[in-house]
């Protein structure tokens, strides 16, 4: 069968893989957000928790995914619990070393105005410095978000749901009538739905950041 | 220094007493024991050279540094031990580098302030359009654009802006005019005193630059190293009769024609128009104009006599040189600042 062909009589399959993958990946990235952030509004300004939080986060990316994903499995079983809990993990380190970036880009000049007129810790938190260190925030969240759209194929191996599937039931028969289409449909899904997510991405940026802060 | 013996008055705006700060693994204090009183409605210059802790001590009022020991009065209360966030907000605060919000509106960074206090929408927005027009910048114009849209001394204006929005006693402001170009900042410092003329804040300028000081300062507190007080005076007396070596050096030369700049042409006492002569365009000042300028026309026109108009361009009398060396103060009577009160 020709790929067209193919795509013809498989499209509606394919796109609810896609929706899955999405799925997956847009709950993943949204709760390594609020860890992400969170984690990295805490340790700001503390040098020694600073170094831990990145340490530990950054460790978790060395670890292959296709382990990573079998080992949840004793502790949250298959499917969707161990995808999303391990592209959360994944997710986290990049969120979280741009939001320290991010505030870190804060100039003195104006976290020393913000303090000189008498703005609350929080107040400072969420009227200066985070609307300021955003554009460097949103950019790990994309960082994050491309980058688990590609593991989370990875996440098929315990049963995860996504286009993943596609492509290990392709690789599982190769020879088999649709074993290349599988595989090929599973990866170009893949790069587009990439593709489509760094646009949304793009659109994001400028809807969330202050022209006064744009280029 | 005999203003700190005195007790809190109802004229003390602020006062330092005794205050310390010493840093952790530091022998010497950034600040040793430092009483000063700011009287309400003057602008104090905290003038000295780098490192002498001038800055330390303008941030010791609003508590961007915590002192080690010593009480700070605000208005008369102890401030010491309050909500330094509530504190602040009643001390307005202006930085060298402005430090606008780049990501806010030129209205939204002076609005926050009033906007933290609980101000509705209304009138907040009166309040930024009228601070937009004290510090000369069209409201209507600029109410809407960035920061970064506008240049260095419309930036510092709108720093002084913000920190006025909710009208506090007192300004801090850390060499305000530093960082501008000194055409722009000549002008910025003669709008500063037009402004001050109308909102009679208690001000505390920090600079290094004896011109400025001069010309900005009520009284001006020279600081040696350590924050050591120095003297503590008018600009006048400061300049006639410098307290010790120390202020002598730093001061430098010229001071003799610094305190020309103090006293105002129309305070001289000018000869009768004399109808016979023709007035020369370019040998005339103003009344309100320095005596320093007035030399100033005299040695650019070769001329030994100028002719002195009013407000209108009116002419109301002939100055001539020998009146400029017949007046140079040799007191500490200063009749330009009228502001000054007695007893100091």
């Amino acid at each position: 069968m020709s790929f067209a062909s193919y795509l013809a009589q498989r499209w509606q399959h394919i796109l609810v893989l896609v929706a899955q993958h999405a799925e997956v990946v847009a709950i993943a990235v949204s709760i390594a957000t609020v860890v992400g952030v969170g984690l990295g509004v805490a340790v700001h300004g503390r040098p020694l928790a600073n170094r831990l939080a990145l340490a530990a986060t950054g460790t978790v990316l060395t670890i292959p995914s296709f382990a990573l994903f079998g080992l949840l499995i004793p502790l949250v079983g298959l499917g969707t619990a161990p995808t999303v809990t391990a592209l959360a993990l994944y997710a986290i380190f990049p969120i979280l070393r741009n939001t320290i970036t991010g505030l870190e880009s804060v100039p003195a000049s104006v976290a020393d105005a913000a303090i000189g007129m008498g703005l609350s810790r929080t107040r400072r938190l969420l009227t200066v410095r985070l609307p300021l260190a955003w554009p460097v925030v949103i950019t790990g969240i994309r960082l994050a978000t491309i980058m688990v759209v590609a593991i989370a194929a990875i996440a098929a191996s315990v049963a995860g749901p996504g286009l993943g599937q596609l492509i290990f039931h392709g690789l599982a028969h190769t020879g088999g009538v649709n074993a290349l289409n599988d595989t090929l449909a599973g990866v170009i899904g893949v790069a587009l739905l990439a593709l489509a997510l760094d646009l949304l991405f793009t659109v994001l940026f400028r809807l969330t950041t202050s022209r006064g802060i744009r280029d | 220094m005999t203003d700190s013996a005195t007790t809190p008055g109802t004229d003390v705006m602020i006062r330092l007493d005794r205050v310390r700060k010493c840093y952790p693994g530091q022998a010497v204090d950034a600040v040793a024991e430092l009483s000063l009183d700011i009287r309400a409605g003057e602008i104090v210059v905290l003038l000295g050279p780098s490192g002498c802790g001038k800055t330390t001590t303008m941030r010791l009022i609003n508590r961007l540094i915590e002192p080690s020991s010593g009480r700070i009065f605000l208005d008369g209360k102890d401030v010491t031990a309050v909500n330094p966030d509530l504190l602040r907000r009643r001390i307005g605060y202006v930085i060298q580098q402005v430090g606008l919000f780049p990501h806010m509106t030129i209205g939204d960074n002076v609005g926050l302030i009033p906007r933290t206090l609980g101000w509705d929408k209304a009138r907040t927005k009166a309040r930024v359009d009228t601070l937009l027009d004290l510090v000369g910048l069209e409201p209507a114009r600029y109410r809407d654009r960035f920061p970064k849209q506008l240049s260095g001394g419309q930036q510092q204006r709108v720093g002084v802006a913000r920190a006025l929005a909710a009208d506090p006693p007192v300004m801090l402001m850390d060499e305000p005019f530093g960082a501008i170009d000194p055409v722009t900042r000549e002008r910025l410092q003669d709008e500063f005193l037009k402004l001050q003329a109308q909102i009679g804040k208690t001000i505390v300028i920090v600079t290094h630059d004896v011109a400025e000081a001069v010309k900005l300062g009520d009284r001006i507190a020279i600081f040696a190293e350590g924050a050591r007080l120095a003297q503590y005076d008018t600009p006048e007396r400061i300049l006639s009769e410098p307290a010790d070596e120390f202020v002598s050096s730093f001061l430098g030369t010229g001071t003799a024609v610094r305190r020309l700049g103090l006293r105002r042409v129309g305070d001289l006492r000018f000869e009768p128009l004399d109808g016979t002569r023709p007035i020369d365009d370019r040998c005339v000042v103003r009344a309100d104009q320095s005596v320093h300028d007035a030399l100033d026309v005299m040695l650019r026109t070769g001329s030994e006599i100028v002719t002195v108009t009013d407000g209108t361009g009116e002419p109301i009398g002939l100055l001539p040189f020998t009146t400029v060396l017949d007046h140079h103060p040799t007191d500490g009577d200063d009749p330009s600042r009228p502001r000054e009160r007695s007893g100091h």
